[in-house]
This record gives structure tokens, C-alpha cells and sequence, in this order.
């Protein structure tokens, strides 16, 4: 089983466009949503959820006010500047600037803070017409989305392994933060999805740039293409200069979005689209590489 | 009166950074040269891309404290990793190794309350650089530039947003995409947001997200729909049933996303463009005044 991260540094390049009409080729795969933040890909998948799990991640403090003696001991050692006193009186914890660190709690003279998993986060394990999704809901302003998007990854994995799938493909998060860096560890793979503007360009180097961190083999495909046909020549040169494969390019096209408006990829949206002849091709040369590595 | 606002938009690539730039520029013109433009999007900065001339002023770099155990001192106790909530300690008593992994360790300093041996010390560990700039037309630019390898993009935020303009009418914190704590950062303490989506069930969804964040942090927004035309309509329903403020439309052209690549937005504005940001300001000004 190889494991395929589609990333793009830049947001909007089209990673799940391409992850999903990738899905349609793919016939022995699990996918995972890996941008759990915004996660778009059921959007397409239209998934029918058969697992519902919580996600207990970081740790939330609060402050009993009928204990606490405003001794300002907490306020003083937050590193987050996450406790402040009330117009009102007594100290309150801010609980989007709070880490989750606990030394509040453990420092507090008087027992007055404790604290709490937080539980606005959700992973799930669905069928769709593609196979098995794995993928998150995150509560709005929560943290850890690097460890979230681990789990999904893992839980993914474990099924592949049980349905003797031959890939899991991760429809991954943009930036180059820890989100991203959550999706890279430990993949066989990672297909970058650009497009051809200065800040796609300027950012797929950074995205490279972390990549090569991990040493795992990199492939290319160019997005919309022809929105600027003199960048797109200077990252075709660029990619043979790091040695990474250009699996393919395709123009911009309006009917990838009638696509995504009707809930389909470009596949089940046009058959005979130009666009759907080289993300098959992408398709096919990826998994003869991945299988013969 | 000094006023902050910030672009963000939960799905990437809606157009952002092309509205935080235009903004910057129009109201530099229409409104108070006492603006500045703070690219908060730290993984991935583009705001600069889009102005062919300006000046480098100022460059530092932003550390983290991360401890540093001196395993002379270390009597392995174990206190240290108990206190670690993100299990950024390994020890390994029996080969008497103990070290911090940072880019696991928040810097939140409770192993060095932990410890009762005075084994742990903390040293600069960095995490990436904030600069400052101005443009060619003479407006203030600020960037936070993640090193890369480092997850700590929130805590650069935090660094970026300690030194803004303070004597600047107005201040622009153009956001990271997506809803977790990277945004809430850079929103937190801004008096409006200006959300830009795009007319599609991708940009609509991540709306809803954003919008669910707005309400959960208690600050006022309205919405831009970039690329007007593309898509379908079911975004101005959601706005409409939802009583959100549409602020202003963008039209979709390709001509436009052309200008976009080759990072010529300010340059080569079409004017009816043009006009949609005048109008933007004022109707931002008379938000903000109100």
C-alpha cells in the first residue's frame, strides 16, 4: 500500500478538484481529507458516515471565581498573555489564547483552575461512490489541526490495510504550517497541485523547500496553466532543476467549477474533457512509480 | 481613533491577498496615508509580490524560547515530562539522554517550573522573521515569513502583531486561510473582518465555517464575493437569509486573473474595478465611523 499527498502551498490551486477527479480513476483506494480546517472534498464524495468519533485534542483551563483569591500567581507565568482580570474583578482565561499548557492549574495556590478536553472536533469514516473517506470536522478557532489531521491519516491507513487497498490518497491542507507538515511525515508521495502566478510559484518553492526536509519524492502538476504561459515555462524548468516530474498541465476551464457546482468531478461531469485525459494520465503514471518504488 | 481590520477568507485562494493590496492602495489614496498592510498569512506571504518597487527598512528574526535540559544537572526525575502537555520532552534515563524537541515545545515554560534541579535553561531557537517595508507609492508594509520546517505559525502571528504601526489611522492584517488558531490570532483583536469568498459550493461551505468563527469571537464582518460570475447562486441566498452584509462584488475575468499571475494588480487595474474599491472604502469608512 503507497500513501499520496496532494499539497500546493498556495490556497485555491485546485487540490481537490484534482484529488477528486482523480478519485474517479482510482478504484482501489481510501481517501482522507487532510484539510480538516476546511475541509471541501465530501462536498464531491457526498460520503454516507459510518464511524463518528469525537476528537479529544488540547487541554482548556478555567478559573473557579468562588476559589480564586486574585493572587494574579497564573496571570504572571501564562507565557500566552491568555489570563487577564475582568472590568468587574477576578481573573478570567481567554479560552483562544489558552494552549492548553496546564501550568496555571498546577501553579495555582489554592486549587482554583482546572481544566478540560476540549470536544468541538470530529472525525468519520464514511462510504461514497469512490470507496472509503476519512475525514474531520473542526470546531470554529480550535487548535491542534496538525494532530487531527494525524489521526485521519492514521485511521486511513489502518483501513487500507484491512480492505487490501492499494493506495490511500490525502487530499492535503495549503501553507507549509503544521497542517502540512502533519500531512508529509511518513508519506511515500507528495503531488504538487500549482498554478502559474507569482504567489503559486513563490509558494510551491516554499512547499518544496519542506518537502525536501522530509525526503520524499515529489511530482508536479500544473494547474490552469494558461493563465500565464511565461511563469508555467519557468516552473517546468524550475521542477527539472529539483528534479521533479511534470505529470501534466491543463488549462483553466470553467467546467471544473460546473463540476464542483453539480457535486461531480470533471470526470463524471465530462468524460470525453480534455482535463480528464491528463489527470488519467497523472493517474496511471503515479501509481506505475509508486508501485514499482 | 485608530482602526484594524482584517481580510480572511476559511478557503484559499479566493482572493485575499489581491483585496488586501488593492484596499491598501486605494484607501493610502482615498482615505489616510497612515495605513499599513500586515501580511499575517505567514506560511505562505505574497502581499509584497504585488508591488514592483519597495524598500526594505527593517529585519529581524523571531525566536521562540525552547529549554535546553543540562544533562549534567538532570537527575531524570521525570518531573518535566508529567508537566509537558505536548510531549515535546524525551528522557531516557538509563542512557542519561534528555532533550526538547522544538517544534514540538510551546515555550510554555512549565518544565522549568517542573524542575527542581535548575537543569533547565532557555535558549533562542528561530522560528522565522518579521520585516517591515515600504511601498513604491509610500505605504507602510509589514510581513511575517515562517522559517520553513517550523509549525509554529501562530506564534509568529503573535510576534508580528506586537510592533505594528501604532500612530497608523488604520491597520490591514491580511489573514491565513482556513479557521483554527492561525486566524483566530490574526483576528482577535481587530474592530471589522472583511471576508472574501468565491461563488462556488467550495467557497460557500468554508463561508459558513468562517462565518461560525465570526460569531463564536464576537466580531463584525461583511462579505466580498470575488469572482462574481463563476459559479452559481446560491452564496447571495446564504447572505440574504443570513442578514450578512455584502460589501461589494468583484467580477470574474480572465484578463484580470492574467494581471493576477503576473502580479501587475495595482498597476494595471481596469477602471471599473477601480471604482468597486473607492466605493469599498467609503463604505468601510462609514462602517468603522459608525
Amino acid at each position: 500500500m503507497k500513501e499520496v499527498t496532494i499539497l500546493s502551498g498556495k490556497g485555491g490551486t485546485g487540490k481537490t478538484s484534482i484529488t477528486s477527479a482523480l478519485a474517479s480513476f482510482a478504484t482501489n483506494a481510501i481517501f482522507a481529507d487532510n484539510d480538516v480546517d476546511a475541509a471541501d472534498l465530501h462536498l464531491i464524495f457526498q460520503p454516507q458516515i459510518k464511524e463518528n468519533h469525537q476528537f479529544l485534542s488540547s487541554w482548556q483551563c478555567v478559573i473557579d471565581t468562588e476559589k480564586c483569591t486574585n493572587c494574579g500567581m497564573c496571570k504572571k507565568h501564562c507565557q500566552f498573555d491568555a489570563i487577564h482580570y475582568q472590568n468587574e474583578g477576578g481573573l478570567q482565561i481567554n479560552p483562544f489564547a489558552c494552549e492548553g499548557c496546564r501550568l496555571c492549574e498546577r501553579i495555582c495556590p489554592v486549587q482554583a483552575i482546572s481544566s478540560d478536553k476540549n470536544s468541538d472536533n470530529y472525525w468519520y469514516v464514511s462510504d461514497t461512490r469512490f470507496g472509503t473517506l476519512v475525514h474531520a470536522k473542526m470546531g470554529a478557532g480550535e487548535e491542534n489541526s496538525g494532530k487531527l489531521v494525524s489521526q485521519v491519516r492514521k485511521r486511513a491507513k489502518e483501513l487500507a490495510k484491512d480492505q487490501n487497498a492499494d493506495f490511500v490518497i490525502n487530499d492535503g491542507p495549503p501553507g507549509i504550517g503544521c497542517a502540512a507538515i502533519a500531512s508529509i511525515t511518513g508519506t511515500d508521495a507528495v503531488v504538487l497541485v500549482t498554478e502559474p502566478s507569482k504567489s503559486g510559484f513563490h509558494d510551491a518553492i516554499r512547499l518544496i523547500d519542506l518537502v525536501k526536509t522530509f525526503q520524499v519524492p515529489m511530482y508536479a502538476f500544473i494547474n490552469k496553466y494558461d493563465i500565464n504561459e511565461q511563469i508555467s515555462t519557468q516552473m517546468e524548468h524550475f521542477f527539472k532543476k529539483e528534479g521533479i516530474q511534470l505529470m501534466g498541465k491543463i488549462p483553466f476551464d470553467e467546467e471544473m467549477v460546473h463540476a464542483v457546482v453539480n457535486g461531480k468531478t470533471i470526470v463524471e461531469y465530462n468524460n470525453n474533457s480534455p482535463i480528464a485525459e491528463q489527470v488519467e494520465k497523472l493517474w496511471i503514471e503515479l501509481s506505475e512509480k509508486e508501485e514499482e518504488v | 481613533m485608530s482602526y484594524k481590520i482584517a481580510i480572511a477568507s476559511g478557503k484559499g485562494g479566493t482572493g485575499k491577498t489581491s483585496v488586501a493590496v488593492n484596499l491598501l492602495k486605494a484607501i493610502y489614496h482615498e482615505w489616510t496615508e497612515k495605513v499599513q498592510l500586515i501580511d499575517c498569512d505567514v506560511e505562505e506571504p505574497n502581499d509584497l509580490l504585488f508591488f514592483s518597487d519597495f524598500k526594505r527598512e527593517t529585519s529581524v528574526v523571531v525566536n521562540q524560547f525552547v529549554p535546553e535540559i543540562d544533562t549534567e544537572k538532570c537527575t531524570f526525575c521525570g518531573r518535566c515530562t508529567e508537566y509537558c502537555e505536548f510531549n515535546a520532552i524525551v528522557m531516557m534515563p538509563s542512557v542519561k539522554f534528555a532533550k526538547v524537541n522544538p517544534d514540538m515545545c510551546h515555550s510554555c515554560g512549565a518544565c522549568m517550573i517542573a524542575c527542581r534541579d535548575s537543569a533547565i535553561e532557555a535558549k533562542a531557537y528561530p522560528i522565522g522573521k518579521k520585516s517591515n517595508f515600504t511601498s513604491d507609492f509610500g505605504a507602510s508594509l509589514k510581513e511575517g515569513n515562517l522559517r520553513v520546517g517550523s509549525p509554529m505559525q501562530t506564534r509568529l502571528i503573535k510576534e508580528v502583531k506586537t510592533d505594528v504601526d501604532t500612530s497608523a489611522d488604520l491597520l490591514i492584517f491580511d489573514a491565513p486561510p482556513g479557521t483554527s488558531c492561525p486566524v483566530v490570532e490574526t483576528v482577535s483583536d481587530v474592530d471589522y473582518v472583511v471576508l472574501v469568498t468565491e461563488p462556488t459550493p467550495f467557497g460557500l461551505h468554508d463561508l459558513k465555517l468562517t462565518v461560525a468563527l465570526m460569531h463564536e469571537m464576537n466580531r463584525k464582518f461583511g462579505v466580498i464575493i470575488n469572482k462574481a460570475g463563476l459559479g452559481n447562486n446560491d452564496v447571495y441566498d446564504y447572505l440574504k437569509q443570513n442578514k450578512i452584509d455584502l460589501l461589494c462584488e468583484i467580477p470574474f475575468n480572465k484578463d484580470y486573473a492574467a494581471l493576477y499571475a503576473k502580479g501587475k494588480l495595482l498597476e494595471a487595474i481596469p477602471e471599473s474595478i477601480q471604482k468597486i474599491y473607492s466605493e469599498l472604502v467609503m463604505n468601510l469608512k462609514s462602517t468603522l465611523q459608525s
